[in-house]
C-alpha cells in the first residue's frame, strides 16, 4: 500500500526528521517555540482511609493563560491516578502511554497493580530520557500493601513520602502541608487540607489558578472530585456586546448543503475480557 | 514610525504571520482565519489558505509557518483518508483531533510549527466541538472558544469580551467575524482578507469579509 507518494503511518517512537532543520532556524536566529506549561500546583497526601491527589486547573504559554480549565489529574489504572505538572503534553502523553502498559500488565497478571509498579516504569522511562520528558508527577493509589504517594521528577528519582507537592506553586502548598498534616487525617479533615494547599498555590503562585480538583482514592473506589472548589468565580456580564445582524462587511458567501443520508445508533456490546 | 527590529527575534511561528479562531455556538461551530501570508513584514499573498475541509463536518485551522502548514495538512489528510477507508465510519472531531495531537507528539523533539485548531460537529451526534493545541501536541478542549496564530493574545481579548453561549449561526458568525476583524488589526503581521466558515447539520456556508488590507 505504501508508495513514495503515501508514505506508510511511521513507526512508533519519537521521530527526529525535523530537528536538523529546527536546529539550522536556531542559528538563523529563530528560537524553538516554548510549549504550554502547566505552572501548576499539585499535591498528594496519605490519610486514614487511602491518598487524596489535589490540583489545579491553570495552563500557561509563557504569560498567557492558555487554558483555564485543564485537567492535571490523569488516570493511570482504576486504583491509582497521577498528577502531572511541566511541559504539558508530556505529562499527558507519558501517563497516557504508562496507563495503557499498567492496564495491559493487569490483563496479564489479574491483579490490582501495585503502586510501585507504576512508579519504577514511569521512572524508568522518564531516566530514559534523561529529563528532556519535562513531567514532573505525583504518583497516588492504594493497592494490597496500602495507600502510597510517589512523587517523581523530570530525570527519573523518586520519593515516597506521606505528603508532597511539586510545580511552581510547591512551596507554598507545603507551608500548608507541613504546619497541618498528621497522621491517620480523616476524609473530611484530609479534603480541607488538600484543598487549602492548591488555595495556597492559585492564590500566591502566579503559574497556578483557577480551580482545585481533588482526586480521593480508596481501596476498592475511588472518587474524582472535578472542580471540587471554583476558587475564582468569574462576575456576571452586566450587558450584551452582541453585533446586530449585517455589521460585518461581506465579499462573497459560499453555501455548502450536507444531505445527512441516514442516522443510526447501534448499542456495543463490551468486549469480552473474560478469559 | 518603526519598530521593526521586532519580528527578528520572534518565534519562527510568527514568521508568516496568522490569526486564527473557532467558537461553539447553538449545535453550530464557527472557524475563521485571515488570509494573509507574508515573510516577516513583507506581505508575499492575500489569498493563503490556512482552514482546510476534512470532511463535511470537520474543519482544520493550521496557524504557524507556511511550509509546515502543506506538510502537516498533507499528512493529516493521508492519515485521516486512511483511517476512514479501514473503519469505513466517519471520523468525529475528537479522534481527529486526538490523532493531530499524537502526530505531533511523535515530534516532540523536532517539531512542526504550527498549533492547529479543529472545529466540527460530531458526525452522528451534532454536538460541537473546538480545540486548539500547542506545537508538540498538548490539547485544549474548552466550553467557549480557541485562538491561534501572531495574534492569539488579542483574539483572546475579544473572545473573552465578545463570546456569549448558546449562539444561533447567525450570530456566531458576527461575533466571530468581529473579534478576528478587530484582533488582526492590531496586529501587524496578520490580516489582509478573511474566510469564515459556520458549521451546521445540514449546511456549512463559507463567507469572505471585507477587511482593511493595510
Amino acid at each position: 500500500m505504501a508508495t513514495v507518494l503515501a508514505p506508510p503511518v511511521s513507526e512508533s517512537g519519537f521521530s527526529f526528521e525535523n530537528c536538523k532543520r529546527n536546529a539550522e532556524l536556531i542559528k538563523k536566529g529563530f528560537p524553538a517555540p516554548k510549549a504550554t506549561k502547566t505552572g501548576t500546583t499539585i499535591v498528594g497526601i496519605i490519610y486514614r482511609d487511602g491518598v487524596i491527589l489535589g490540583a489545579d486547573t491553570r495552563a500557561t504559554e509563557d504569560t498567557t493563560v492558555s487554558d483555564k480549565n485543564c485537567m492535571k489529574i490523569h488516570y493511570l489504572a482504576p486504583n491509582m491516578y497521577c498528577c502531572g505538572a511541566g511541559t504539558a503534553a508530556d505529562t499527558e502523553k507519558t501517563n497516557a502511554m504508562i496507563a495503557s502498559q499498567l492496564e495491559l500488565h493487569r490483563l496479564n497478571t489479574n491483579r490490582i497493580v501495585p503502586v510501585a509498579t507504576a512508579n519504577q516504569m514511569l521512572k524508568q522511562y522518564l531516566f530514559r530520557y534523561q529529563g528532556y520528558i519535562g513531567a514532573a508527577l505525583i504518583l497516588g493509589g492504594v493497592d494490597n500493601t496500602g495507600p502510597h504517594i510517589y512523587s517523581i521528577y523530570p530525570h527519573g528519582s523518586t520519593d515516597k513520602l506521606p505528603y508532597t507537592t511539586m510545580g511552581s506553586g510547591s512551596l507554598a502548598a507545603m507551608a500548608v502541608f507541613e504546619s497541618r498534616w498528621h497522621k491517620d487525617l480523616s476524609e473530611e479533615e484530609g479534603k480541607q487540607l488538600v484543598r487549602d494547599a492548591i488555595a495556597a498555590g492559585i492564590f500566591n503562585d502566579l503559574g497556578s489558578g483557577s480551580n482545585v480538583d481533588l482526586c480521593i482514592i480508596r481501596k476498592g473506589s475511588v472518587d474524582f472530585l472535578r472542580t471540587y472548589d471554583e476558587a475564582n468565580k468569574k462576575g456576571v456580564r452586566q450587558a450584551s456586546y452582541r453585533y446586530p445582524k449585517g455589521t460585518t462587511a461581506i465579499l462573497t458567501t459560499k453555501t455548502k448543503n450536507i444531505v445527512v443520508e441516514e442516522l443510526s445508533v447501534r448499542q456495543i456490546e463490551a468486549m469480552d475480557v473474560s478469559s | 514610525m518603526t519598530q521593526l527590529n521586532f519580528i527578528s527575534f520572534q518565534s519562527i511561528l510568527s514568521y508568516n504571520g496568522s490569526a486564527m479562531v473557532a467558537m461553539k455556538g447553538e449545535r453550530c461551530v464557527s472557524i475563521a482565519t485571515d488570509k494573509r501570508f507574508g515573510i516577516q513584514a513583507q506581505t508575499v499573498s492575500m489569498d493563503f489558505p490556512k482552514v482546510f475541509e476534512m470532511g463535511p463536518h470537520l474543519y482544520l485551522g493550521l496557524p504557524g509557518l507556511a511550509t509546515d502548514i502543506g506538510t502537516v495538512y498533507e499528512k493529516l489528510r493521508f492519515r485521516k483518508n486512511l483511517f476512514e477507508l479501514r473503519e469505513n465510519r466517519r471520523m468525529s472531531p475528537q479522534i481527529f483531533s486526538a490523532m493531530v495531537s499524537n502526530m505531533l507528539y511523535e515530534k516532540r523533539f523536532g517539531p512542526f510549527f504550527v498549533e492547529p485548531i479543529v472545529a466540527g460537529l460530531d458526525p452522528y451526534t451534532c454536538v460541537p466541538y473546538v480545540c486548539n493545541m500547542d506545537l508538540i501536541g498538548c490539547r485544549n478542549e474548552p466550553e467557549d472558544f480557541v485562538t491561534g496564530g501572531s495574534a492569539s493574545a488579542q483574539l483572546f481579548g475579544m473572545c473573552e469580551s465578545l463570546w456569549e453561549p448558546n449562539m444561533g449561526p447567525d450570530d456566531l458568525f458576527e461575533t466571530t467575524s468581529q473579534a478576528l476583524i478587530n484582533a488582526f488589526d492590531r496586529d501587524a503581521i496578520s490580516g489582509w482578507g478573511a474566510i469564515v466558515h459556520i458549521i451546521e447539520k445540514d449546511k456549512v456556508t463559507t463567507r469572505e469579509l471585507k477587511t482593511r488590507m493595510d
